[in-house]
């Protein structure tokens, strides 16, 4: 896979309401984000950012405003075919369990994408598996393990932008931090943009370029996770951070006591 | 082995043809009706509340009603298609097969929508994130993953309708409930047991073929869907060679025959006859009373033996009560002119409804005469056939008499002859050919004030064999040629307990009395 720079992508007064203008899972915003950039949606469950997410690969459309990859408007596409050029993780993975881990992989392919080059040996290489998981199916690997396939999955299409949704949040802590560096260095790699969606504010802080802090459908922070740490991104991101950091202090007090 | 096994035997494999035939069918009806339905269910929470709602509602309806429901279903049906000159079989095939395919439908759609509601939500997020079309989406992820669960929906809806067919007999069509209706109305329990063990293995081995696939398609087998694949077809189609063998004979005649021994004797009486005049013979047995006539009609019979007064009643709706001539010579004018049919004549006996008690309950209340028996009926229950209640006969015979039980049972037949032996019923309306009323000893009350019609045994030949020559010819021996005595002793033969012998055999006896 070569290197190309991933897509911006641009909410323009996006908003959702799920039951008809009573409240607002995503209250009118406008976001820029730079093609290439690694954005991480940071907040409580129910604060809007899985909503906001999902409304750029249309699996949930907006009741008010528009959201445009590279400037073209996402609401006149067919969600079918927008779909199979963006890249989809999600925490429950949604592997299919009646396929192989080769067929799970190049399930996009065979939809219908013609321009497609990879291999599946190529991808699992990417995702950091061995060649012989191809022919095991879903149950056969790891919780782990089949969330490389998933996000192996989701490069077969060759997107420049990857959604993520929590994608590494039912893996324990080590195979998550595995995961995680893994991807970065794909992302940076493959030169694509992506946008993840988490509530640890940790995992945002290590991994990504830029941190949206969301609560009750609005972003409330905005910023480098420098400029976080530093305080700068208010009250709700100051609360948010103060949890890694207090950790972070008491593992110190007890790394030097002992 | 014994005769009656033998002979039990030999009638498996034509009416297991058919059988199959009607099973199969309705099974593939009720798929391609269910699993479209069930797509569009799983799509649509409306549609499903309706569909599974309907489903659920067809299922509470008993199985022999639900047949029987598509007779004047269809009747209607053809009255609105008659000016487009197109005309349904309102009985035979096209009725069981709608009522099974009906039938099938709820466990299959069932499964189906459960099948499809019980897929993970995360698969079905990530069928649409990798960008799946709903269509895609079907074929590659919910059809596979339901598919066990809607196989075992065809396993259930398979064995509840080979079960049921065995019903269809009521409505004409032929299959092995053929040999139980008969062999419930004559008492030969051999004929039950071989009907009912052949229907049960053809469920068993139906639905252990289909639980290969199943399973085959559960564990991603393919040499298991294919070996029950092919092991089913293969099935089907040695099960329908007997029907494609006797299909490419000509010259098949069907004779009808009532759900009763008499009648039974009667059809294989006509039946021997026209075999030794050349014609190939079926039998459709089990018979409604008021479906058989329709069948004649229509031609789906082409003989059977009718009664007069059930003709002039049923048919042609009258409540008069004229001498049995003037009965005869109308209703034939009835038969020929309005629906083309032909009543050949008379077999010579009768075979009246008869009110019989035992002769204790005789002298008990001192019974003589019908008006003796409405002074005392309050005090009585009456034990009726199972059709009898709902006749107009009855009305009028009720209005003459002003009979009024403390209380009326339905029984089948044979059934109706233990209950007043045994005390359970006071009064029968028995059957007054019938040989059972001298081997019980009972007591038949008169009529002086002439209410119960004529019920002439006559020979009823279908529209397309009236003016057949080598037909009628064949028949026209056996008119005036069976007295009541003769068709008592051969009813007789095949109703009571010690030494039965099979319908057949009685008609061959009967043959022979015939001829002396």
């Amino acid at each position: 896979m070569d290197r190309k720079n991933g897509p911006a992508v641009r909410f323009d007064g996006i908003a959702k309401s799920f039951d008809g203008g009573g409240s607002f899972a995503v209250e009118s915003l406008d976001l820029e984000i730079a093609g290439g950039s690694f954005v991480a949606l940071v907040g409580e469950s129910g604060s809007g950012k899985s909503t906001l997410l999902k409304m750029i690969n249309r699996l949930v459309d907006p009741s008010a405003g528009t959201a445009a990859i590279a400037g073209v408007p996402v609401a006149g596409q067919n969600p079918a075919d927008l779909r199979r050029h963006i890249g989809y993780v999600f925490q429950n993975i949604g592997l299919f369990p009646h396929m192989s881990v080769a067929e799970n992989i190049m399930i996009i392919p065979r939809l219908g994408v013609n321009e497609i080059v990879n291999t599946v040996p190529e991808l699992l290489e990417l995702v950091g598996l061995p060649d012989d998981v191809a022919e095991r199916l879903p149950s056969e690997l790891s919780g782990g393990q089949q969330q490389r396939v998933g996000v192996a999955r989701a490069l077969a299409g060759e997107p420049g932008l990857m959604l993520m949704d929590e994608p590494f949040g039912a893996l324990d802590p080590v195979t998550r931090d595995q995961l995680g560096e893994t991807y970065r260095a794909l992302h940076d790699r493959l030169g694509l943009t992506t946008i993840m969606v988490t509530h640890d504010m940790a995992e945002a802080l290590i991994i990504a370029d830029r941190i949206l802090v969301m609560s009750e459908g609005r972003i409330v922070a905005d910023g480098s996770p420098e400029a976080l740490l530093a305080g700068e991104g208010g009250e709700e991101a100051n609360a948010l951070i103060a949890v890694p950091k207090g950790q972070m202090a008491k593992l110190r007090q007890l790394e030097q006591r002992s | 082995m014994n005769l009656r096994l033998q002979e039990a035997f030999a009638q498996v494999p034509a009416l297991l043809a058919d059988h199959v035939l009607l099973s199969a069918a309705a099974l593939l009806l009720g798929l391609a009706v269910a699993l479209p339905l069930a797509v569009g269910a799983s799509r649509n929470d409306r549609l499903r509340r309706i569909a599974l709602g309907a489903a659920s509602l067809v299922q509470t309806i008993p199985g022999l009603a639900l047949l029987a429901l598509f007779y004047p279903f269809l009747l209607a049906l053809n009255s609105l298609l008659a000016p487009l000159g197109v005309a349904l079989p309102a009985l035979g095939f096209l009725p069981a097969l709608l009522a099974l395919a009906l039938y099938a439908v709820l466990p299959i759609l069932r499964n189906a929508v459960t099948g499809i509601a019980g897929i993970d939500p995360a698969i079905i997020e990530a069928a649409d994130g990798v960008g799946m079309t709903p269509r895609q989406k079907l074929r590659l992820v919910e059809a596979p993953l339901a598919a066990p669960v809607v196989m075992a929906g065809i396993r259930t809806a398979t064995v509840w309708t080979i079960g049921a067919a065995t019903l269809s007999t009521t409505v004409g069509q032929p299959g092995l409930g053929d040999m139980i209706f008969a062999g419930l109305q004559t008492q030969n329990w051999t004929l039950v047991l071989v009907g009912c063990l052949a229907a049960a293995a053809l469920a068993l081995t139906a639905d252990a073929l289909l639980g290969l696939i199943e399973s085959g398609i559960a564990q991603r087998r393919r040499w298991k869907i294919g070996t029950g694949l092919i092991a089913l077809l293969m099935g089907v189609a040695v099960a329908l060679a007997p029907l494609v063998m006797t299909s490419s004979r000509a010259e098949v005649v069907t004779i009808g025959a009532k759900g009763f021994s008499e009648q039974y004797i009667l059809a294989r009486l006509i039946g021997d006859r026209l075999e030794s005049a050349g014609y190939e013979v079926r039998y459709r047995e089990g018979l409604g009373s008021a479906i058989a006539f329709e069948a004649l009609v229509r031609g789906d019979v082409d003989v059977y033996v009718d009664y007069t007064g059930t003709l002039w009643t049923n048919g042609m709706r009258r409540e008069d009560n004229p001498p049995r001539d003037e009965m005869l010579a109308q209703l034939s004018d009835w038969v020929s002119d309005t629906r083309g049919a032909r009543v050949l004549g008379r077999l010579g006996f009768e075979n009246t409804y008869a009110f019989a008690v035992t002769q204790e309950t005789a002298q008990r209340y001192g019974l003589q005469s019908m008006d003796d028996l409405a002074d005392v009926a309050p005090q009585l229950t009456m034990g009726t056939d199972v059709e009898f209640l709902n006749r107009p006969e009855w009305a009028s015979i009720r209005t003459a008499y002003g009979l009024a039980f403390s209380g009326t049972q339905s029984y089948q037949p044979t059934f109706m002859y233990r209950a007043v032996e045994s005390g359970r019923a006071d009064v029968i309306t028995a059957f007054s050919s019938d040989g059972r009323i001298a081997a019980s000893n009972l007591f038949v009350l008169s009529d002086p004030r002439g209410a119960v019609p004529n019920y002439d045994a006559v020979l009823m030949v279908a529209p397309s064999r009236a003016d057949e020559e080598r037909f009628v010819s064949a028949l026209t021996p056996l008119l005036d040629a069976i007295p009541v005595e003769v068709m008592r002793e051969a009813n007789y033969m095949v109703d009571r307990d010690e030494e039965k012998v099979s319908p057949s055999a009685a008609a061959a006896w009967l043959a022979e009395q015939i001829e002396r």
